[in-house]
């Protein structure tokens, strides 16, 4: 592994916020991070129906989320030697079928793009402050439980 | 000791709790677990919130932390369950 990707790598670009994402214009962003990017692995994250689930709400910690997210996507930077990454979560009420996070990840190979990427929603989903509550068509609502399957996927890495 | 300490609840604690933050004068409450234990001795309805110790996470200035981080005057103290992101 070169020094030299790492040398350019972009700033990781984090977000927190209500509105959409636009995944095109994150992925041309990205591309152009580097004339080493020779990939981009990505995970999009979608409000799952089924069950008379309705929307999802998710609340979180202001300022602390975003930290943690910094700090996580800057420690793929390094681990995996990207040349960029993104991460964008979404707050507030989402119905099913839209898009919660976007994680981008960048890299000089498809390996390392694609592990990144695992290692990013990974890690987010049990690490960063963000908490899920279900509403369902018959107006009840309930917190997610964390599931025993993301914190054992996020201690794999 | 003078000052005080903000205390934040998020999701199904802030729920039970009945409230999203407070501002509770710093005592004698050196660390975490001393915190909870007060606000516990002041209201009832605390046993109840927090009645599954293992399901509560807790942040010391927006940094992860446990019961028995210190604290002192002008700290932020976060309790939350487990999160679920993603």
């Amino acid at each position: 592994m070169s020094g030299s990707s790492l040398r350019t790598a972009a700033v990781p670009r984090v977000r927190v916020q209500d509105d959409p994402f636009d995944i095109a214009a994150e992925m041309e962003c990205l591309r152009q991070a580097s004339v080493l990017v020779g990939g981009i692995g990505s995970f999009i994250g979608v409000v799952r129906g089924g069950g008379g689930l309705v929307a999802l709400s998710l609340e979180h910690y202001p300022g602390m989320c975003e930290r943690i997210l910094t700090d996580l996507a800057t420690e793929a930077t390094e681990r995996f030697d990207l040349c960029g990454c993104t991460v964008i979560h979404r707050v507030g009420r989402l119905l099913v079928g839209e898009p919660i996070v976007l994680v981008l990840a960048a890299a000089a190979h498809r390996a390392a793009a694609l592990d990144a990427t695992r290692f990013l929603i990974d890690r987010l989903k049990t690490g960063a402050p963000f908490w899920k509550s279900e509403e369902f068509d018959d107006g009840r609502c309930h917190w997610v439980e964390s599931r025993a399957v993301d914190e054992e996927a996020a201690a794999g890495w | 000791m003078s000052g005080t300490v903000t205390i934040l609840y998020f999701a199904a604690l802030r729920e039970r709790v009945g409230r999203g933050r407070e501002v509770v004068p710093f005592g004698d409450m050196p660390t975490v677990r001393a915190l909870l234990e007060a606000r516990r001795r002041e209201d009832a309805g605390f046993n109840d919130a927090f009645s599954g110790p293992g399901q509560v996470r807790v942040a010391v200035n927006k940094v992860l932390a446990d019961f028995s981080t210190p604290l002192h005057a002008g700290d932020e103290v976060a309790f939350f369950p487990p999160m679920t992101g993603g």
